[in-house]
């Protein structure tokens, strides 16, 4: 039986491959995220220990509590005279002690040098240390005050060289450094596109604001003496607000951050695999179905032969197995080049990734093959259960077909419950309050499956009146894309056939060769290689041609909107795989366009001044020196940064934001309880509090908010105000308080943002002043609200757009489901396709026969995945407050000509393949 | 065990045979009463026109199709009431066909399409009797092509040689020669016919050519779901002049 499904794939192959393609793709980007994800951690791990290779055990700075790594704030720094009483105890053998932070270098444009979302890093190097400095000097000396080592990567994209100076900024203005060398990061030229700033101790802590203290001492211990006799020895003379790790313990701690991000960007990634591969199973039942109705009369003869219903299913199945591995294996190849794709792209978006080379781990391999047999597999089983139901009888009748299955009757029912479990799974996930993230998540995917499935399955019903409203709209938009390509494809590639070796005067040929090369220089190339494969090989390209026309053919494309009504089931299952991808794409472009609308009524409502104060990247937080700079400007009314912070309070962390006195001039909170003015009067211990965590924690004007620091001192807070945040979102903490409370207990603060009010409000003189101020401060940039909201909008976008990509492949995936019909489709009627050519039908006419039935069935799964989609964005917008509904038409137009685009591609290769067929051949076709 | 009237043992008996198709006025009697026995070690052949019933007995016969009413046993055994599982295990055991379209798997090289029933049933074939088949057949120099490469006779030649391959207790052959010009239907017809006589291979075939029917033992008349007549081996001319007396054509 092996041996039969073995030679059964074989026999056909290109079936086969066709049905496979969806799991090709689908393994490909899950194993293409494993290697991605695994190499970007394997870079990571090995910069982390890296930067330990000497060191035994580390000191650092201790916030009162556990910081969540995915947000502003920092551990306090401590005092360097720690240093010397450490480096005295007997256990240690060498001590050493720096500073770090951000530290922007300045291009000789005046702006910040930056390689994508990478951090630009800056640190303390101490050449006496050798030992726990991870830096290679690659040329030139190390620093001395006032000097800088960079990176080489930097040097090599701005061009600078040792002797050159460079404009350097940390928690100041700008300042004029020379460089004194270029360093490696061990032996790594890049880490992930970080720029590296290295300077001499007392110029980093000047520089990062930390004058007399220390981020980090770095511990070797004595020989003989163990890393944990070490760190108990230190840990007997540690002043409060300090710890003290092992190396492997520190590096750990330090990658836990990029590890939390890493698994998040893994599952993200792993969803739109998923779905991949979800839309790849209905392709491959959808395939196998049609491949098994055709083999009917070869099962029948099977089972006259005395095999029994499950030596049939075992066939089956077993093809479909061996399908799923080898498609598996295929795609788990594919996906080393879609990590090296995904590297590139992610580099071209603006976010370098550290790579150190491919990590293929086992686990990939393994989860990889799973997938990929796991899906063919259940994908099969319906199919191959069909097959067992082929009776013996059907190998002496001519054209047998399956019969219909004994729940033939109560599928549009049990299709139609399937997608109503599905709403009700969504809308309970949605609406019942406190589940946990987990299983609503779960909730959702299993419920939009369901609706998925039940909907694909139910739309058999819907494809007769759906084929019949299409018709028209086929027949109007492939005129429409013909009329458009027809200058730019059509034409051209008549004249270039023509002008290589079709008919008519030397002079004609010349001249409408010319033409052609002019219309379409793509196509110049393609015509002249298959000119070249005419010449060299038996090859015979069809001429003459038909001048190519726009208008479309009655007759045929007739016949191919029947032909679309002809089997409702295959046309649904076929649609349906482009319905999924449409309905996502579509769910994804409704929220987007709900997000930004809320997003800026948000901004409008909040933001009251003129200007706001961003670094360039638009997220970054900046130091407080910019906006002190800011302030400085001749006409500032009124200034209030956001500091943003975390702080602790009723035993859960929580963001904290301070604002300055004037914040009630340039920001405007919609009041639950207080005013304006309380903003501006929150003193020492005022805060206001957003109404949710009001609710939350019984909060009126007047309770006592005891609130923690990350520098260990509890603020004894009193709420004055609580405010309803808009529903678009806002930079709000939790709890707001003063920005002189904030900076009296937060070591280094950073702004969020900076609004400012000027008088005359936005005038180009103001802009001018404020750039002027901000000249010092290259990383930061002024906005008018109206840019401010389109650069955050745009970023929104941008992130779409990414979705957009990966959503693409499911489309793709669906784009050969199509074709697979097609074929298959093309397969079965050969006879038929030969009656109708023998009575008369031109090659033309049987390939706009195909293209129709195409565009009518990818126009079904648009129709039906965009109203999907739309159902969907209801419901979330029905839910979430930032998320209003708005129909984004102009997209979902756009969204509806791909569709005909894509029923248009997909025709191609199997229309070529149906006119290719000669009419007295398929004739004979037994 | 039912014997007729030759006092040999019969391996295949039908009584009372009946089938309708559909219900009510649309109701079609493809059969009405047949009892037919079946001598091993025969070549039966069914003759009839079309509509007469004779596939529809056939596929009773062989266990493809059950009939509203009547009895079939097939050494022995009632299929009539036998599930999917027995009848599988009864085809491997008793039953061969040979096709009037060949039914040859197109993936499979000749000597695997004719092995396949023994493949299925997870048996060996006997090397020699398998290679004494094949040159019986003629297939010899033929066994590494596949049906697509092979004439119309070579593939009806791996079906019989494949319905032979296990000894069944009975073949049922469906137009084996519906399909074939009438030189390689000559050649088909005498294999058939010697298969029978060198392997007393019993063999029932469904046909409508009097020159098929002129090779069987015994030939059987159907017209319009009932046996009309019943003669024993004769010539083509007689199996005409009885087709023309009971204006069956």
């Amino acid at each position: 039986m092996i041996r039969f499904a073995l030679r059964g794939l074989l026999g056909r192959k290109l079936r086969t491959a066709l049905t496979a393609i969806g799991v090709v793709l689908g393994v490909a980007l899950v194993s293409g995220t494993f290697v991605l994800t695994d190499s970007i951690s394997s870079a990571f791990d090995s910069i982390f220990t890296e930067n330990y290779k000497n060191t035994d055990a580390a000191i650092t700075g201790k916030a009162a509590f556990e910081l969540s790594g995915d947000s502003a704030g920092t551990a306090p720094p401590f005092d360097q005279g720690l240093l010397a009483k450490v480096a005295e105890l007997p256990e240690v053998g060498a001590a050493g002690g720096a500073v770090g932070g951000q530290a922007q270098l300045i291009g000789r444009d005046g702006k910040a040098v930056a390689f994508g979302g990478a951090p630009n890093l800056g640190f303390s190097v101490d050449p006496a240390r050798p030992e726990f400095n991870t830096l290679t000097l690659v040329k030139g000396a190390w620093p001395t005050a006032g000097q800088v080592v960079i990176d080489t990567k930097t040097a090599e994209a701005k061009k600078f060289a040792t002797g050159d100076t460079i404009g350097v900024q940390a928690r100041g203005a700008v300042q004029r450094m020379q460089i004194s060398g270029l360093v490696e990061f061990g032996a790594v030229s890049s880490i992930g596109g970080a720029t590296l700033a290295g300077f001499d101790l007392p110029t980093a802590q000047q520089l990062f604001d930390k004058p007399g203290k220390l981020d980090q001492i770095l511990l070797a211990a004595k020989d003989g003496v163990s890393t944990q006799q070490l760190v108990d020895a230190v840990q007997k003379i540690l002043p409060a607000g300090t710890q003290v790790r092992s190396a492997d313990d520190q590096a750990a701690e330090d990658a836990k951050g990029t590890s939390s991000f890493l698994t998040f960007f893994r599952t993200f990634l792993l969803v739109f695999g998923g779905i991949a591969l979800f839309v790849g199973s209905f392709v491959i039942a959808n395939s196998l179905s049609i491949t098994i109705a055709q083999r009917t009369r070869e099962f029948a003869t099977l089972r006259t032969l005395g095999a029994s219903r499950r030596q049939v299913l075992n066939s089956v199945v077993l093809e479909a197995l061996l399908t799923g591995l080898v498609s598996a294996v295929a795609g788990l190849f594919l996906g080393l080049g879609i990590a090296t794709g995904l590297f590139k792209i992610f580099d071209a978006a603006g976010l370098t990734l550290p790579n150190n080379g491919l990590v293929f781990r086992t686990r990939t391999v393994v989860v990889a093959l799973a997938v990929g047999v796991v899906v063919t597999l259940l994908a099969s089983l319906r199919p191959a259960w069909r097959a067992t139901r082929v009776p013996p009888i059907a190998a002496v009748r001519e054209g047998a077909t399956l019969p219909p299955g004994r729940l033939h009757r109560f599928r549009p029912l049990g299709a139609a419950l399937l997608a109503v479990a599905g709403v009700a799974l969504v809308v309970s996930g949605l609406f019942v309050d406190g589940l946990s993230t987990g299983s609503l998540l779960s909730l959702l995917a299993i419920g939009v499956l369901l609706i998925f499935i039940g909907i694909a399955l139910f739309s058999a019903r819907l494809v007769r009146p759906l084929a019949a409203a299409s018709d028209p709209v086929a027949r109007w938009s492939v005129l429409v894309l013909s009329i458009v390509a027809w200058p730019l494809f059509s034409l051209p590639y008549w004249l270039l056939r023509r002008g290589f070796w079709g008919s008519g005067s030397t002079a004609s040929r010349v001249g409408g060769l010319l033409l052609g090369a002019v219309l379409n220089p793509v196509l110049l190339v393609i015509v002249a290689l298959m000119a070249v494969r005419r010449a060299v090989s038996s090859w015979q390209p069809e001429w003459p041609a038909e001048f190519p026309g726009v208008l479309s053919d009655r007759p045929a494309v007739g016949i191919g909107g029947q032909n679309s009504r002809r089997d409702p089931h295959r046309t649904a299952s076929t649609a349906a795989a482009l319905m999924i991808g449409l309905a996502l794409v579509t769910l994804v472009a409704t929220l987007g366009a709900g997000i930004i609308k809320p997003f800026e009524d948000a901004v409008d409502k909040i933001f009251s001044g003129d200007y706001a104060i961003t670094a360039q990247n638009n997220f970054s937080p900046l130091p407080p020196t910019v906006a002190a700079a800011v302030a400085k400007v001749p006409g500032v009314d009124a200034l209030s940064s956001v500091r943003g912070g975390q702080g602790r309070a009723f035993g859960e962390t929580i963001q904290i934001t301070g604002v300055d006195k004037q914040a009630p001039d340039v920001l405007r909170f919609d009041w639950k309880s207080g005013s304006q003015a309380t903003l501006g009067e929150l003193g020492a211990d005022g805060a206001v509090v957003d109404a949710d965590y009001a609710d939350k924690h019984g909060l009126a004007v007047g309770s006592a908010l005891p609130l923690e620091t990350v520098a260990g001192k509890t603020l004894p807070l009193q709420v004055r105000g609580i405010f309803k945040p808009p529903a678009g979102g806002s930079p709000f903490g939790s709890v707001t308080i003063s920005t002189s409370a904030f900076d009296a207990t937060n070591p280094q603060p950073l702004d969020l943002y900076t609004f400012v009010s000027l008088r005359g409000g936005v005038t180009a003189a103001n802009t001018a002043a404020l750039q002027q101020a901000l000249s010092t401060f290259p990383n930061a940039k002024a906005l008018t609200r109206e840019q401010f909201k389109k650069v955050q909008s745009d970023s929104i976008k941008s992130l779409l757009n990414v979705l957009y990509v990966l959503l693409a492949l499911s489309v793709l995936v669906s784009l050969f489901g199509i074709v697979n019909t097609l074929v298959l489709t093309v397969f079965e009627r050969t006879r038929e396709l030969g009656m109708l050519r023998a009575i008369g039908l031109t090659r033309r006419q049987v390939k706009r026969m195909i293209r129709h039935e195409s565009v009518i069935t990818a126009l079904i799964g648009a129709v039906i995945g965009i109203l999907l989609g739309l159902g969907l964005a209801l419901l979330l917008a029905a839910r979430l407050d930032e998320i209003s509904f708005a129909v984004p038409t102009g997209q979902l137009l756009l969204f509806a000509v791909v569709s005909v685009v894509v029923g248009i591609f997909a025709a191609i290769w199997p229309a070529r393949r149906a006119a290719r067929l000669d009419p007295l051949e398929a004739l004979q076709y037994e | 065990m039912v014997g007729n009237t030759d006092g040999q043992a019969s391996v295949v008996v039908a009584t009372g045979l009946e089938r309708t198709y559909g219900e009510g006025d649309t109701a079609v009697h493809a059969l009405r009463g047949v009892s037919v026995q079946v001598a091993a070690g025969q070549l039966t052949a069914v003759m009839g026109p079309s509509g007469s019933g004779k596939s529809t007995l056939m596929h009773i016969l062989a266990g493809l199709d059950k009939p509203t009413s009547g009895s079939v046993l097939i050494a022995g055994t009632e299929i009539t009431t036998l599930g999917d599982d027995a009848l599988t295990k009864l085809r491997r055991e008793h039953i061969g066909f040979i096709f009037q379209f060949f039914n040859l798997l197109p993936m499979l090289t000749a000597r695997e399409n004719v092995v396949l029933p023994l493949t299925i049933a997870g048996e060996k074939p006997d090397p020699a009797y398998f290679d004494e088949l094949i040159a019986r057949v003629g297939l010899t120099d033929r066994l590494t092509h596949r049906p697509a490469e092979l004439s119309g006779g070579q593939q009806q030649r791996v079906a019989i040689a494949r319905a032979l391959v296990s000894r069944p207790t009975v073949i049922f052959a469906d137009e084996p020669t519906g399909n074939l010009d009438s030189r390689t239907s000559n050649e088909i017809l005498h294999l058939m016919r010697s298969s029978v006589d060198d392997y007393g291979q019993t063999t029932v075939m469904v046909t409508h050519d009097a020159r098929a029917a002129a090779m069987a033992d015994r030939v059987l008349f159907l017209a319009d779901g009932e046996i009309v007549k019943e003669t024993g081996r004769t010539s083509q001319g007689e199996i005409l002049q009885i087709i023309d007396s009971l204006d069956l054509q």
